[in-house]
């Protein structure tokens, strides 16, 4: 597998990213990390926006920056994409001149997308001859993640792009992205301090904090290791799973999902049988059970689990994480009482039952 | 009155001079206005407060030092009649280097501010669309610093207008090389000639408030608001 590897290190007053990481160049590479654990410095690393002294960075098969040969490729020789934090649209030009602005400035046969499939995809047409200043913040993004992609970048970076919009302009976004990440074959690396919102996008998640890495990997691996409970906030303590949509049971407003062998019921969803949905598994909404799964139950999801690790019982709080392999890794978070009343030990088999399911899209800010 | 006692050589001389000053301002002031705009060198407060020299200096400080320095055995002046045969003092040459020394804040200060307005955020952008560094100054910096350009363009060009004292000391007062309307003006009072005093100051007035009346007016209509 191709990937990405880098290594950077940048010192301001204050400040130091040390960071020596390698990650796939496919799917969506989440950097999270709260504000100064240097995030965003990263991301101007991989652009070369910023350099780092010593850096080291190869993409592919291409070495983008070398230290040691003092070779460092500029920004505009890099086949990327960039979108910021504020889009950085250029306010003396119409949109259709800010789309057009990238995507003239490279050579017709590398041109990969055309203005047509890029207006399309983030639904610019009724903006084209608007000026940016004109626009609202969600349709801002939208011009400027549609700039990026006119250039027919080989890698995307994102700055936290939903940061500066509300709640409801996030909601108006995120269907955007997803479609991004469905329909483009392009690498993204996405920035951004609220894993919340881009759970349905995340493939790769790279933790950050004061400058250094903390974790990277898989996110079912990274969301469902113990020692970093709590480092992603309570709103992400848990699992993503990513299941396809098997049938619906419209008589009782239900739709039934799988991953590997595994069934789950979930509100009904308005999507057609075989697309993917990402689901989340908060943490606290797991329960334990140790009954046999013939008994009957009004609980429909009841998964048969076993206990991987029993993470660090605090004297003070009354709860204590646990993990669990249901097929992929989850958290389930449950009272110390109940962890000495059932006697669960690690390998013991047992059922994880689901008491919610959340789309991720559900998942408020925290 | 008639207008054929109009003195139209110094006209044509101001508006020559002050047409080359503000272009050869142009020239020289964008890069040190983007540097002093850019740079994180502790030397650029030096540089400002030499930039700014002009506004505080009297012209006469600083008509007695360009006078020096352009003269046969100064600095400038030396050189450049070795090279040329030609004397810089009391050219219209040695008017043009004067007129943009003098003028040099009224230039820098307007770009500069635009620079800064625009900051290095919009250049990020450019840089990641494929754009070198000379191409986002075309294309991006220039066009959102439109309105500084055009403070610019209009206070050197009526700062140099207005000039006496520089003018006076390192130009003289030649008929037709170097003899601008401002100096006109002082020799027909001297003279008691007020009528073509009248012409020459009357007009001014005007020219200078039709230009910034347009000035302020197109300005207003610009579509670029960077703040």
């Amino acid at each position: 597998m191709s990937t990405i590897q880098s290594r950077f290190r940048v010192q301001y007053q204050q400040f130091l990213l040390d960071t020596e990481l390698e990650f796939p160049d496919e799917g969506v590479t989440v950097v999270f990390g709260r504000s100064g654990s240097g995030k965003t410095t990263f991301l101007r690393c991989l652009a070369g926006l910023e350099r780092s002294p010593t850096g080291y960075l190869k993409f592919g098969d291409h070495v983008w920056q070398d230290a040691s040969h003092n070779l460092f490729v500029p920004v505009h020789h890099r086949p990327i994409g960039m979108v910021f934090q504020e889009a950085r649209l250029f306010p003396h030009l119409t949109v259709r001149d800010n789309l057009n602005y990238g995507y003239r400035r490279i050579a017709p046969e590398h041109r990969k997308i055309t203005f047509n499939q890029v207006a399309d995809l983030m639904d610019l047409h009724p903006l084209l001859d608007r000026r940016p200043q004109k626009l609202s913040g969600g349709e801002q993004q939208r011009v400027a993640i549609g700039r990026a992609l006119l250039t027919s970048p080989q890698l995307l970076l994102m700055d936290e792009p939903l940061a500066n919009l509300d709640a409801q302009r996030k909601q108006d976004i995120l269907p955007f992205l997803i479609r991004l990440r469905r329909e483009m074959k392009l690498p993204i690396v996405y920035v951004t301090h609220s894993l919340g919102e881009v759970l349905q996008l995340v493939d790769t998640l790279i933790l950050l904090q004061e400058g250094k890495s903390v974790a990277s990997g898989s996110a079912s691996e990274v969301l469902s290791r113990l020692d970093l409970a709590g480092k992603t906030g309570p709103s992400t303590l848990g699992s993503v799973l990513t299941t396809t949509v098997a049938d619906h049971e419209s008589e009782y407003g239900l739709t039934r999902v799988q991953y590997r062998d595994q069934s789950l019921y979930i509100p009904e969803q308005p999507l057609a049988v075989g697309s993917s949905l990402r689901v989340h598994l908060l943490a606290q909404d797991i329960s334990i059970t140790l009954g046999k799964p013939e008994t009957p139950t009004s609980v429909l999801n009841r998964l048969p689990a076993t206990v991987l690790e029993i993470g660090p019982t605090d004297s003070r709080g009354s709860s204590v994480n646990l993990k669990l392999d249901v097929g992929e890794p989850i958290l389930a978070t449950i009272t110390r009482k109940s962890l000495a009343h059932l006697k669960l030990k690690p390998g013991m088999q047992v059922y994880a039952t689901v008491k919610a399911v959340r789309m991720v899209h559900e998942i408020e800010e925290y | 009155m008639d207008a054929s006692i109009m003195d139209w050589q110094p006209i044509w001389i101001t508006l020559k001079l002050a047409a080359t000053t503000v272009s050869v301002l142009l020239l020289i002031g964008t890069p040190v206005a983007w540097w002093l705009a850019h740079t994180p060198s502790r030397a650029r407060v030096w540089v400002e407060a030499v930039v700014a020299l002009p506004l505080v200096l009297p012209p006469t400080v600083l008509g007695f030092y360009l006078l020096i320095a352009l003269g046969a055995n100064g600095v400038i002046g030396g050189p450049f009649q070795s090279m040329t045969g030609a004397s810089l003092a009391f050219s219209f040459a040695g008017l043009v280097i004067a007129s943009t020394l003098y003028s040099f804040p009224f230039v820098v200060q307007p770009l500069q501010g635009a620079f800064e307005a625009s900051g290095k955020t919009y250049l990020e952008a450019a840089w990641s669309l494929r754009a070198s560094k000379w191409d986002a100054f075309l294309s991006v910096a220039s066009p959102m610093a439109v309105r500084g350009y055009l403070t610019a363009i209009v206070l050197g060009f009526a700062h140099t207008l207005g000039e006496f004292g520089v003018v006076l000391m390192v130009g003289g007062n030649i008929p037709g090389k170097t003899k601008v309307v401002s100096i006109a003006i002082y020799d027909h009072v001297e003279s008691l000639e007020y009528s073509q005093a009248h012409w020459l100051s009357g007009g001014l007035l005007l020219f200078s408030f039709a230009v910034l009346v347009m000035v302020y007016a197109f300005n207003r209509r610009l579509p670029v608001h960077v703040s």
